[in-house]
């Protein structure tokens, strides 16, 4: 046991490590742009991932979160001139009483039924912010979000924001830590691994999925308040149903039920366009071979089948 | 009055085209168990290939048809081979991210072949709208209803009388005991496909005189299939049917007796109504889930 603390202390020592290195090291503002999104999509990676690969929950509209926690914030920090952690404050809140409310009937489904009804949530939350023009400026967006401010220290230049999104990823890391430790991580993974035996021996596996559900809602609000006050300008499209698939594909191609592939498939998915910019035209085709042959051969995702492969060549020698 | 039947004609229309969708779907779901998320992309590909054999190439309109839908079945059997069956882990939620990539892969194919410009096709037949109790009926319309009504009469005789129907019915029931009685279940999983992937290809060649085709159209498309499929019962021919006529009815008055910006979000708002009120499906039994 102790030997298993330590070396989460020496994972969470390398992941600040690296993250300062590389905060520092880089002046290039356009890399420091995309670490930052590359923050933001983690953080939205590691509230699904505990409701995907712990729980064993598929939600298909989860990107309406991370749309809520935007599309608040900016209203209320724009259009009534609240400060903005006022709003940060209050748009987690919403997001968790949303999740609450969808999630107690919704998450009594299950599998492909669970998955649509998630779908149907989030198609109806990007439909709202686009047609409730009057609040939300419609499709043709929402401008003239405020820059953050927290006294002195004004997160308009790049670092500076980079360092507030991956000073909050370490929080989120380190509470999901501590969340899959508790009593309540081992319900989970119970869950996971047979509902109906957990129901057996006294887990209420209901409620314990819906506080799930409503956590990774919360990350998500988060992860959407960081997004609207990074850009200063949201539309529909960037909540829509191709951004909850995208998460959902961060998860599993990261890998599932470990908070590293979160990491690494929020990094990979953020960086893939960027690289495939050159090649336009392919940008799709490429993103979907990818995605395609990753599930056909790694179903564990990378982290997983990585490491399977490793272990199957270290037995041959 | 005669504003209520018009929303009905068009109501019936797009519904006719979402119950082709949604049959299609439902029809791989019962023998496959498999929700292609990539079944609106058939669909672009039904309505971009009668764009370039009909428009384009100037083919006889039933030979370009035929083509288009032999294109959609071929596309789905390649699909079937190179990325279900090779899948290493058949899990609901791996197959779902493999129909997701396709579906990305297929536009991005569709935005090379055929650009992103939306193109136009002409009625099939172009006669005058028809009047009836003051509303205007188009022929399109009917084209569309009559193609709807014998696509899924002829699947349901299919299944229902001919011995490979029968034996995908076997199939669709327990896999297992159709394999102990002989039935290649594996060649019926493929045949599946292949209807599955030719409906989507009729849906798309008969909304294309009625709407604009671009390689974008088929992602909310397969997203209303889904939702007719879900409101009729998944897995049910007829149900998935109705719940497709339906859908395009209440879409239709809602959009025009409500507001316009709600039409898109009927659709969801019903899918939830049910997955919360009988998820099984308006029209399914509650013992027989499937066909």
């Amino acid at each position: 046991m102790d030997d298993n603390k330590n070396k989460i202390r020496l994972e969470n020592g390398i992941f600040i490590a690296v993250v300062l290195a590389l905060g520092l090291l880089t002046d290039n503002t356009y890399y420091l742009q995309i670490m930052t999104f590359i923050g933001i999509n983690t953080l939205l990676t590691l509230g699904l991932n505990m409701l995907m690969g712990y729980a064993g929950q598929i939600s298909l509209g989860h990107a309406a979160f991370y749309g809520i926690g935007a599309y608040t914030t900016a209203i209320l920090s724009t259009t009534y001139g609240f400060s903005p952690w006022t709003a940060l404050c209050l748009s987690v809140g919403l997001a968790v009483a949303v999740a609450f409310v969808v999630g107690l009937p919704t998450l009594r489904l299950e599998g492909y039924y669970l998955g649509m009804g998630t779908l149907g949530f989030g198609m109806i939350i990007t439909i709202l912010f686009r047609e409730w023009s009057s609040v939300t400026g419609g499709a043709s967006g929402f401008v003239g979000i405020p820059v953050l401010e927290a006294g002195p220290v004004s997160f308009m230049s790049g670092r500076n924001y980079y360092f507030l999104v991956w000073g909050t990823v370490l929080i989120a890391l380190l509470i999901c830590r501590r969340i899959l430790s508790s009593r309540m991580g081992r319900a989970l993974r119970s869950i996971h691994d047979g509902e109906k035996a957990a129901l057996a021996v006294g887990v209420n596996t209901h409620f314990l999925k819906l506080q799930i559900f409503m956590f990774s809602a919360a990350l998500g609000a988060v992860a959407g308040f960081l997004y609207a006050h990074f850009v200063l300008f949201i539309s529909p499209e960037s909540f829509g149903f191709m951004v909850s698939v995208k998460m959902v594909t961060m998860v599993v191609i990261g890998g599932m039920a470990s908070v590293w592939g979160a990491l690494l498939g929020a990094s990979l998915l953020t960086l893939l366009p960027e690289v495939l910019h050159g090649f336009a035209e392919y940008e799709m085709i490429i993103f979907g071979l990818i995605l395609m042959v990753v599930m056909i051969f790694l179903p564990q995702g990378l982290t997983r089948g990585f490491l399977d492969m490793y272990q199957a060549a270290r037995k041959k020698q | 009055m005669e504003e209520i039947i018009q929303y009905l004609f068009s109501g019936i229309t797009t519904g006719a085209i979402y119950a082709v969708i949604a049959v299609g779907l439902s029809m791989l779901y019962s023998s496959t168990e498999l929700i292609n998320f990539a079944h609106g992309e058939f669909v672009m590909v039904g309505a971009m290939g009668l764009v370039t054999l009909w428009v384009h190439l100037a083919w006889p309109l039933p030979l370009a048809i035929a083509g288009t839908i032999a294109l959609g079945c071929a596309l789905g059997l390649l699909f079937e081979r190179f990325a279900i069956r090779t899948a290493r882990s058949p899990q609901p939620i791996v197959l779902v991210i493999i129909t997701v990539g396709a579906s990305i892969f297929l536009r991005g194919l569709g935005m090379i072949a055929w650009g992103k410009d939306p193109f136009s096709v002409p009625p099939f037949s172009s006669h005058d709208s028809i009047e009836i109790l003051g509303a205007a009926l188009l022929p399109q319309s009917l084209w569309i209803v009559a193609a709807a009504v014998a696509l899924a009469g002829g699947i349901h005789f299919f299944l229902k009388k001919s011995l490979t129907g029968k034996a995908m019915v076997a199939c669709a029931v327990n896999k297992k005991a159709a394999w102990l009685t002989g039935i290649p279940s594996e060649r019926m999983a493929v045949l599946a496909f292949a209807i599955s992937t030719g409906c989507g290809a009729v849906a798309g060649i008969f909304i294309a005189p009625i709407t604009m085709s671009s390689y974008d159209m088929g992602t909310i498309l397969g997203l209303k299939g889904f939702c007719a499929a879900m409101i009729g019962g998944l897995g049910s021919l007829w149900g998935a049917f109705a719940g497709g006529i339906l859908l395009g009815v209440l879409e239709s008055l809602g959009a025009g007796l409500i507001s316009s910006g709600l039409k898109d979000a009927i659709a969801f708002i019903l899918l939830l109504l049910i997955l919360y009120v009988r998820p099984g499906g308006l029209f399914s039994a509650k013992e027989a889930k499937r066909f």
